[in-house]
């Protein structure tokens, strides 16, 4: 079986500084993975290469087995790789529900969204995500409003809206409180299998809840790879990484 | 949801109500006013469907078009061209021609002799060159000032296009439509003016339905994630060169059709309208009026134009001062315009600041969503 998601030997240069630097990963339908990494490892540059942002200088990203680089953004999203940015971006002066009636409706023409009301199914699918994510009674309220760890999960319940088969998420819990980091867990497990998602996160405990196998970047390129306990063991992971793990916030 | 149900009608009443008023006292003037100040009235009022084009693309889609003269000045031209030909004998040429020695009509004046193909091409044409352009520009993720530039640019071009075709325009003198008859009646007489006046109010409310009708629902919602986050939207599979494009383009249309009865009712469109200052100024209209509210953007029309005729009547030097003083103050004080400051509870600020103790020191929009009201 091909697998949804490969990148092939990619490297992405700033002005001469490696973000990646020969990278290759490969993930299979319906897999959770993981992806750790100190800061500026190139975690969100992969990302971004994947998703369209960023254009590499060499390499290729298949998904499902074509070819994705050159593709603007909105066509690879349409193709159903759905994003969370690292700081949360919703749309702020749209209320929580105007927020995910966006998202459910991915990408359609302006003469669709003007002509077309949502359907009955898709309204629905808003209502329950809403309460997914604990925001049915803010249903009203502008997401410029919401606290940090709201806006969290309004934009995890934005890209569940979109319902894209491939689903990257960056740092999805910084900011939560414990139990609701326990509870982003739970969502991002019962979502792989129907989906394929790869999340990256410096909270190591959340790592742990995941149950995934973990990917370790380092200076753009893939140090090692394995399930948590194994990784967690590899000196070599220790010491770019793991070690200096009480320097961090 | 009961509760959503039952204050229905009187939210649908409230929202609608400053517009009936409005049409009311429209309908009204007529009757007090005189003339030369109707002519006045409107000639503003058809100055707000501009700005309602402007306050989508800028309100709404934060796009800063400084080059909305343009789509004004080619809907004013289309309808002063049609004009110009109305009762010439056969083989006769516009007057202006004469002057230059032109014994041939240039080609494209023919169609504008028919009048249903005037009437489209207020608005299509504008519209076409807004979407040309627009797409250009959008495809190529020009934005920001950038984009304020280019349409600023794009002005200029045409400004001074216009300013040089004496053979093929008239260039700096315009065309007048003051002299010119349509349905065997003067265009610059007090019934024609009148019936003109009648004619801006209806285009107007149009106008103002059409944007009301495009930001109510997602479209409007799209257009607001694109101003505030359009990376974002990308992301979630929109192309925003479409969005942006259409939306230009309909900002382009309202510009044509609002140039137009500008024309009729000041009898002349000349390369004036597509002067640098004049399109700052539209922009202007709608930032002190409130951009993002439709309201404001034609009552910004209204009332900066009111204050213009006013003061320059009396101290004509002083009207640019007093026009870029009150563009700084609400760009400093009153950020949301006069309808945004009205919206945000600032008379009740205003009260506090001079003393008064307001009727209740708390969060308006709390206040007033009944949401919260239990
Ligand atoms: N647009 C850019 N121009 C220049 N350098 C960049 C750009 N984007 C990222 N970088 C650099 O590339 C490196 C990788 O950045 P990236 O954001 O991918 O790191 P990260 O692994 O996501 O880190 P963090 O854990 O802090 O989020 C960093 O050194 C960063 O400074
Ligand atoms: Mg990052």
């Amino acid at each position: 079986m091909t697998p949804i998601l490969e990148l092939q030997a990619v490297t992405v240069s700033f002005d001469g500084f490696l973000a990646l630097n020969q990278l290759d990963l490969k993930l299979e339908a319906g897999e959770l993975r993981a992806v750790i990494g100190p800061n500026g490892a190139g975690k969100t540059t992969f990302l971004d290469v994947i998703t369209g942002k960023v254009r590499p200088s060499s390499g290729q990203v298949l998904f499902k087995g074509k070819p994705l680089i050159g593709k603007p953004e909105h066509h690879i999203a349409r193709l159903g790789i759905g994003r969370k940015f690292q700081t949360p971006r919703v749309f702020e002066k749209l209320t929580c529900r105007r927020n995910l009636e966006l998202a459910v409706a991915k990408g359609s023409s302006p003469v669709k969204l003007l002509l077309k009301p949502l359907t009955i199914e898709l309204r629905e699918r808003v209502q329950q995500l809403l309460l997914l994510v604990g925001l049915g009674a803010h249903d009203q309220q502008l997401a410029g409003g919401l606290s940090h760890g709201q806006k969290q999960w309004l934009e995890i319940a934005m890209l569940v809206a979109q319902d894209p088969e491939l689903l990257l998420v960056d740092e999805p819990v910084a900011g939560l409180s414990d139990e609701e980091t326990i509870h982003t867990a739970a969502l991002l497990k019962e979502l792989s299998g129907s989906h394929t998602v790869l999340v990256i996160e410096h909270d190591m405990d959340f790592i742990r809840d995941l149950q995934a196998p973990v990917t370790v970047l380092h200076e753009g390129h893939v140090l090692c790879e394995g399930p948590m306990d194994q990784v967690q063991a590899d000196p070599r992971v220790i010491d770019v990484y793991l070690g200096r793990e009480e320097d961090q916030p | 949801m009961n509760l959503v149900n039952t204050s229905m009608p009187r939210k649908l009443i409230f929202r609608y109500l400053p517009f009936l008023v409005f049409v009311c006292i429209a309908l009204i003037l007529p009757l007090l006013l005189p003339p030369f100040r109707l002519n006045l009235l409107g000639r503003f009022l058809s100055l707000g469907i501009v700005a309602l084009g402007i306050d989508l693309i800028w309100g709404y889609t934060g796009l800063l078009s400084l080059g909305q003269g343009i789509f004004f000045a080619l809907g004013g031209y289309a309808l002063g061209m049609h004009l110009q030909l109305q009762n010439l004998a056969p083989g006769e040429l516009p007057e202006f021609f004469g002057l230059y020695g032109v014994k041939t009509m240039p080609a494209f004046w023919q169609p504008f002799n028919s009048g249903i193909f005037t009437f489209f091409a207020i608005w299509i044409i504008p519209a076409l060159v807004a979407g040309i352009l627009g797409f250009l520009v959008f495809r190529n993720r020009i934005k920001g000032v950038y984009f304020s530039i280019l349409t600023q640019a794009a002005l200029l071009v045409f400004y001074n296009f216009f300013n040089g075709q004496q053979r093929l325009i008239n260039g700096t003198n315009g065309l007048k439509t003051d002299t010119a008859r349509f349905l065997g009646e003067l265009v610059g007489s007090d019934g024609m003016q009148r019936n003109l006046y009648l004619l801006t109010v209806l285009v107007l409310f149009l106008a103002w339905l059409l944007c009301k009708w495009l930001i109510r629902g997602r479209f409007g919602d799209a257009l607001i994630a694109l101003r505030d986050d359009e990376q974002r939207l990308r992301f979630t599979g929109y192309n925003p060169t479409a969005y942006k494009t259409l939306v230009f383009v309909i900002a382009g249309a309202l510009a044509g059709i609002s140039g137009a009865l500008y024309t009729v009712q000041s009898g002349i469109v000349s390369p004036q309208f597509m002067a640098v200052p004049f399109s700052i100024e539209m922009v202007i209209w709608v930032a002190v009026g409130g951009r993002g509210t439709l309201v404001g953007a034609i009552l910004g029309a209204l009332l900066i134009n009111f204050a213009k005729s006013l003061i320059s009547e009396q101290l004509p030097e002083t009207w640019l001062f007093i026009q870029g003083a009150l563009f700084l103050l609400v760009v400093t004080a009153l950020p949301d315009g006069l309808v945004g400051w009205w919206r945000n509870g600032g008379p009740n600020h205003l009260l506090a600041m001079l003393g008064r103790a307001p009727k209740a020191a708390t969060y308006p929009s709390l206040d007033l969503d009944p949401e919260l009201k239990s």
